[in-house]
């Protein structure tokens, strides 16, 4: 019953969290603004998500197979992002900052 | 389960944003950006759907489906790279 | 002695992924991919030398404890950034840092956590520095007072 609780509260905080970086996704005004959405439904979102389902299988292997799901993502996502922000950065696509409103493209 | 129902129709619900920004993104990094969650979010996707259907050999799906994203996308970002050096080396 | 632990760890991570403990043509097969992926990363490592101070291994929990109330702490800031942009307005800001790890392994733990914790990525890598955006200008200020690098420093030095 308390598992099953744990379960609601976990999925429904990684769905909440997950639909809120989908919007962040939507909104932001810039590229760089957006990787930061996107980090979010990779981060707590993916281990509300993972939490939720352990409740759910108790202790087997089930457990640990989710636990290596969730390791991967954390190891994997932070590199895809790092390489994404980095190539758009090496292409010349500058960041929209405080000072200036705009993103401005500039030729390297 | 409810809340396993409720966990699938939120995760598809991100996708179908995300699949948004993947047609719209005015740059192409955008659209890269939005693939690597949708990748995620299927990871995600796969692992609950084993629940809800309890079997949960799924996992072993998802598991694969987190390595042959993070690949791909690293994969295309070293695609889009080398097509923009070749069309600097055009233009000169 | 690094060939003989991986190989542990390569078998006992098969074991637990197939779930397989009895069935003997199973069991030899996975032996044998144990011995091939030991055979790729022997071949990587005599191109790539990374680290070697198993010590780290027993430091890092502790840091990951910390990086996790970190990394909830700023998921909690962004949301109210995407939600409330007229009350949280988010101001990005590029910065480069300072980095005082040495090695390489340092570097990338330092880097990937930034990455890890959302609001701020690291884009750069050159020498001792790191570039870094940040959707608002608080959390620049925050990695700035250098609490994330000196505990990125502390793991990674032998003691």
């Amino acid at each position: 019953m308390v598992a099953d609780l744990l379960t609601w509260i976990f999925l429904l905080a990684g769905s909440v969290l997950g639909i809120t970086g989908a919007w962040g996704l939507m909104t932001f005004p810039d590229f760089y603004a957006r990787v930061h959405a996107v980090s979010i439904a990779d981060t707590l979102c993916a281990a509300c998500f993972i939490l939720g389902l352990v409740f759910q299988a108790g202790w087997s292997l089930v457990t640990i197979k989710l636990l290596i799901v969730l390791t991967l993502l954390w190891i994997t996502s932070p590199t895809s992002s790092h390489a994404l922000v980095r190539a758009a950065y090496r292409a010349g696509l500058r960041a929209m900052t405080h000072g200036n409103k705009q993103s401005s493209e500039v030729q390297s | 389960m409810m809340s396993l129902g409720i966990a699938v129709v939120a995760l598809l619900v991100v996708m179908l944003f995300a699949l948004i920004r993947a047609l719209a993104g005015p740059k192409i990094y955008d659209r890269v950006l939005a693939v690597n969650m949708f990748g995620t979010k299927t990871v995600l996707l796969i692992a609950v759907y084993g629940f809800l259907t309890e079997r949960p050999d799924f996992l072993d799906l998802s598991i694969f489906y987190a390595l042959i994203n993070f690949i791909g996308v690293i994969a295309v970002l070293k695609f889009i790279e080398r097509i923009e050096e070749y069309d600097e080396v055009e233009e000169q | 002695m690094y060939l003989i632990l991986l190989g542990i760890g390569l078998s006992g991570f098969w074991l637990l992924l197939s779930g397989f403990w009895s069935n003997s043509l199973l069991l030899f097969l996975g032996l044998a991919s144990t011995l091939f992926s030991l055979y790729i990363s022997w071949r990587i490592r005599r191109q790539y030398r990374l680290y070697s101070d198993w010590s780290l291994i027993l430091r890092f929990p502790a840091y990951l404890h910390w990086l996790l109330i970190e990394v909830f702490k700023a998921n909690i800031a962004v949301v109210k950034n995407i939600w409330f942009p007229r009350h949280y307005p988010i101001s990005p800001t590029v910065k480069r840092l300072p980095m005082s790890q040495k090695s390489k392994l340092g570097k990338t733990i330092y880097a990937n956590s930034i990455t890890l914790t959302p609001g701020t990525v690291s884009f750069d890598i050159k020498d001792d520095g790191v570039l870094v955006h940040a959707i608002v200008e608080e959390a620049i200020v925050e990695l700035m007072d250098g609490e994330m690098n000196q505990r990125v420093s502390k793991l990674e030095q032998r003691k």
